[in-house]
């Protein structure tokens, strides 16, 4: 159903932000990015740092076939996927933040440019990747 | 008359302890986002074969790799324990007037954080 | 018995002769019981007339004493010298803020942004409750929602904390959006929407990156860091429905 609810009295709508944000696409992404790294990453890094090099749990829970074939999985795949992208927003947003709070407010708009254009990049090199893991 | 305006400086966030540890919060995701470039990495070298990825195994071993490691993780526990901290500030939980305390929101997170990393080392590990 | 005495280093800064702020420092008699307001107070009084500085109730709830004390923001009535005795307390006007003199800063953003959220009960039109019809009735859970950050006296030690607000004032500020958020949550109201164009754009919530330092200064635990959080769940939830459902859907 159309038209604007009416207030009485303010039918100026504060004329001076007017433009939209589209922040909340970019925040999305670090808030998904901030929870996935919180629960998922400090494990991967035990795993990548300490069972596995260590030979933990013996040579053949990270024999290639087994880790290949597991990983090669459709749903491991973008598990993956997401546990790698996201975090790469988390970074893109906070790290535009940092710069910004640093000194560098006033040329924002481009560190945002390079910032998320690397967390876009990012994804695609790891789609690309994904993708060729088969 | 004229009013004077003071320079913030842009060491500011060494001027307070609470100031310095939200760089270093927000430092985490830096190396974080290199981890999971890492992980990246790890993904190109399985699809390049065995002799690819026993390499990377190896290299994995080297102490250069486990100090990295070390570093990486404790800045990644940093921002889960930070995270953890923060959430119950973003969804507010009511029952009537009672406020469900912040602590029971972290401390859900934290088991969750805790009982997830088990079950992925035990099935990567054992399964 | 010699007199306790203590230094304070308050910053001076007359426009009519000054070229840039300078510190003057003053030699007071410590008391246990005295404030830093009680020490300015004693400057005025007794050792230099011509110190300015904006003071009324001295007991935390008029929010007109806000001044960095050894670089904290604080309320003045309620930073007791006992707790810096016998290291010199160093005062000045709150950050962020210009000077206007002495201890005094310009408040007008402050209060343009406080106008700019619409700090009042919006009614849709058709909906008003006539004089006849009796208040608007509220449970204790309803006041619940919305009380904490009712209780913010205006004091602006929060804008002081805030870096995001020092280095760029064109942020609305945390405040400023706690107040918001005390209408939006307040079932009484119908303006959220209205807010929200203020609060859901660049210089509102997004600005903010939490350093939660808001929230820590605050005398009257507001926690505004809070409230902007939840604006920007809440901003996200609209931003989403009205890029899903364009054509209406809105909420409240």
């Amino acid at each position: 159903m159309g038209g604007r609810v009416r207030y009485p009295g303010l039918d100026n709508l504060g004329g001076i932000r007017m433009s939209k944000s589209n922040e909340p696409i970019w925040w999305s992404l670090f808030a998904a990015g901030g929870v996935v790294s919180a629960i998922f990453i400090p494990i991967f890094i035990v795993i990548t740092g300490l069972i596995l090099p260590s030979s933990l749990t013996g040579e053949e829970a990270f024999a290639f076939e087994r880790i290949h074939e597991a990983a090669a999985h459709p749903i491991v795949r973008l598990l993956v996927f997401c546990l790698i992208v996201f975090p790469l927003f988390t970074f893109a947003h906070r790290f535009r933040s940092i710069l910004a709070d640093v000194g560098l407010m006033k040329i924002r708009p481009v560190i945002s440019v390079f910032c998320y254009g690397f967390a876009i990049f990012g994804t695609i090199i790891t789609a690309v990747v994904l993708w060729n893991l088969s | 008359m004229k009013s004077y305006v003071r320079r913030y400086p842009n060491t500011w966030w060494l001027n307070k302890s609470s100031y310095f540890f939200f760089m270093v919060r927000e430092f985490t995701s830096i190396f974080v986002a290199g981890y999971c470039v890492f992980l990246v990495y790890f993904i190109y070298k399985l699809s390049q074969g065995p002799d690819a990825y026993y390499a990377l195994i190896e290299a994995l071993k080297s102490p250069l790799s486990i100090a990295l490691h070390v570093i990486v993780f404790i800045f990644a526990v940093y921002h889960s324990i930070t995270w953890f901290k923060l959430t119950p500030k973003i969804m507010i939980l009511r029952i009537g007037e009672e406020q469900i305390p912040s602590f029971l929101i972290s401390g859900a997170n934290f088991f969750a954080w805790v009982v997830v990393s088990a079950i992925l080392a035990w099935i990567i590990s054992v399964v | 018995m010699t007199e306790r005495t203590m230094e304070l280093e308050v910053l001076r800064y007359r426009p009519e002769q000054d070229q840039k702020p300078s510190f003057q420092t003053y030699v007071i008699p410590f008391k246990q019981e005295w404030v830093v307001l009680d020490a300015i107070n004693y400057i005025k009084d007794n050792i230099d007339g011509s110190l300015s500085y904006r003071w009324s109730c001295r007991m935390g709830v008029c929010g007109s004493c806000g001044m960095m004390v050894n670089g904290i923001p604080k309320l003045t009535c309620a930073a007791f010298l006992k707790d810096y005795y016998p290291a010199k307390v160093r005062v000045e006007p709150l950050n962020g803020f210009p000077i206007q003199r002495d201890l005094v800063i310009v408040m007008d953003d402050f209060i343009t942004k406080l106008e700019e959220i619409k700090p009042w009960i919006i009614r849709k039109e058709g909906e008003e409750k006539s004089l006849e019809e009796g208040e608007y009735l509220q449970t204790p859970a309803e006041l619940a929602a919305y009380k904490q950050y009712s209780m913010c006296i205006n004091c602006m030690l929060c804008y002081a904390a805030c870096p995001v607000y020092c280095i760029d004032n064109s942020f609305i500020g945390p405040a400023a959006i706690a107040l918001a958020q005390r209408y939006n949550m307040d079932s009484r109201d119908q303006g959220r929407e209205i807010r929200q164009e203020v609060i859901a754009s660049n210089e509102g919530v997004w600005e903010c990156t939490f350093v939660g330092e808001c929230s820590r200064v605050c005398p009257k635990n507001v926690d505004p860091a809070a409230a902007i959080q939840r604006g920007k769940v809440s901003g996200t939830i609209d931003y989403f429905k009205s890029v899903i459902i364009p054509w209406g859907g809105r909420r409240k």
